[in-house]
């Protein structure tokens, strides 16, 4: 099969549904991922995005439609979160170095890229919510994929965290050139750096780079004028830091409020 | 030494070689309850290889690789929680067993001794069988280690990255398999389980990568088959659960070390 009229393309997705029983949960939708870009998949809960996203990796099996890989590209995938079980004793960096296989990347490189070298010792257990993303991320980093898919890179991270990661992302694909297939819900902070935004409610609402979308009538439709507003660009002003918990790590300022 | 307590201590020592690695698997995946429908399950082999006049061991295996490949493709598609479902195994097979040796009236079996262990019954042929079935399992673990690792901490990124999960899953039961149809002469069928999961669930607590547990645990299982052996012959107790009670103060130990630590 070839590779939908785009010779970068690493992902295609053509008229792809996905149905649990009669529900559909991914209604003929359309999307190319190429190399360096970055895609992200915005909607409501139980519009789709996981499954969407499953769906392209190969781990759910489309009920009509088609899924096409380039051949041999490797893909990066970073779950929404993983529970280790507490009998199996696993460190952060021998996490990291479960995901590789053939060797690709030193995965204390990958964990200092995030920002996350001291947890190399780290049992798995003990990770925070930020943390185990961090580590999660590396572990995707270490493969050396030419694909990254990220669902819900930033949930349960306060907004502060979130601008964070997704500058780690921006800067991951700048230096990797590494295609980004993203999957948020954040309604507010969709990332400057997004190319392209595609609003998912089991359909394609719209599509289009994140200031097209804001304007959409059918993102205003689907997230209502207020909310969808205020989507645009990341522009967080900070009075204070933050730590990998996402706590602030010296006190905020007078008044300073946290958002999120 | 007695050479019957030799052959039962070789022959213990060679099934707790192999319990320790696949018992860590089998504590990670939460597979306790399936290694017992398997166990279980085995007594029907047992009045198989009587019935067919096969050798018990391969009537075992047969049974247990039959029962983990219907539990898989069962699993595949869901109609029962899974639990409902190995309990329905365990104990419908457990009683088919208990009726067919029932009819069995030309032969006396003492059941006991399946069900418990007999140890000390062990024959050099048993020994030999125990070796290299142990030795062929443990080869093919390790093997396949990084990768049924890889799929039981993560199996959609194991999937991701390329591991053939189905084919691991299957790979998994069937090693779970030999495992029971080798112990069940060790500590019986209805002590097989414990013999997986009691000295993983001891290397735990002292372990601090998975190999390292996979090799504490199998010590500790070794140990466990050796002084359960030298207590029941000091007191006179069955085997069997001798070596599981030796097991279980192993685990309680430490667990009074971790508990003060």
């Amino acid at each position: 099969m070839s590779a939908g009229g785009d010779d970068t393309a690493l992902l295609c997705l053509r008229d792809l549904s996905v149905r649990f029983g009669h529900q559909p949960a991914v209604d003929h939708v359309d999307l190319t991922v190429g190399a360096a870009e970055i895609v992200t998949i915005l909607g409501p809960n139980g519009s789709g995005k996981t499954t969407l996203v499953r769906a392209a990796l190969g781990l759910v099996t489309p009920s009509a439609g088609t899924v096409w890989r380039r051949p041999g590209a490797r893909m990066g995938y970073v779950p929404q979160s993983i529970a280790v079980d507490a009998t199996l004793p696993l460190t952060a960096g021998r996490f990291v170095r479960l995901g590789q296989g053939e060797g690709v990347f030193d995965p204390l490189a990958a964990l200092t890229e995030v920002g996350a070298e001291h947890l190399v010792d780290a049992p798995m257990r003990g990770l925070s919510g930020g943390e185990m993303r961090r580590v999660l991320l590396a572990r995707a980093l270490a493969r050396a994929p030419d694909l990254l898919v990220l669902d819900e890179p930033t949930a349960g991270v306060d907004v502060a965290g979130q601008g964070e990661m997704y500058r780690l992302i921006a800067a991951i694909r700048d230096r990797h050139r590494c295609g980004v297939l993203l999957v948020s819900h954040d309604l507010h902070l969709v990332m400057a750096a997004t190319d392209r935004v595609l609003c998912l409610n089991r359909h394609v609402c719209c599509t289009g780079t994140p200031e097209d979308i804001a304007d959409h009538p059918e993102y205003l439709q689907l997230f209502g004028p207020r909310l969808g507003r205020t989507l645009a660009v990341y522009t967080h002003q900070h009075d204070h830091a933050h730590d990998l918990h996402g706590d602030v790590a010296r006190g905020p300022a007078p008044g300073a409020t946290r958002v999120g | 030494m007695d050479e019957f307590l030799v052959r039962a201590a070789l022959g213990g020592v060679g099934v707790a070689v192999l319990a320790g690695p696949i018992g860590c698997f089998v504590v990670w995946r939460r597979m306790a309850y399936f290694g017992a429908t398997l166990s279980h399950a085995a007594l029907l082999g047992v009045a198989l290889g009587f019935l067919l006049d096969l050798d018990l061991h391969l009537a075992i295996l047969a049974v247990c690789t039959l029962i983990s490949l219907g539990l898989y493709l069962l699993d595949r598609n869901p109609q029962l929680a899974s639990d409902t479902l190995l309990g329905i195994l365990a104990h419908s097979s457990l009683a088919l067993g208990l009726v067919l040796i029932g009819l069995l009236d030309r032969i006396r079996i003492d059941l006991l001794g399946y069900l418990f262990g007999d140890v000390l019954s062990v024959s050099w042929t048993d020994v030999v069988w125990i070796w290299v079935a142990a030795a062929l399992c443990l080869a093919l673990l390790g093997r396949l280690w990084t990768r049924l690792l890889t799929m039981t901490v993560h199996e959609d990124l194991a999937r991701v990255e390329g591991i053939a999960v189905e084919r691991m899953r299957l790979a998994f039961l069937l090693l779970v398999s030999v495992m029971v149809a080798l112990s069940m002469q060790i500590v019986g069928l209805l002590l097989t389980v414990s013999l997986l999961i009691l000295p993983p669930a001891t290397a735990r607590r002292v372990a601090s990568s998975p190999e390292q547990m996979a090799c504490i645990a199998t010590a500790l299982g070794c140990v466990s088959v050796l002084v359960g052996l030298a207590a029941s012959m000091a007191w006179d107790t069955p085997a069997g659960p001798t070596i599981v009670v030796a097991a279980t103060v192993l685990f309680a130990l430490t667990s009074l070390v971790a508990a003060r630590g």
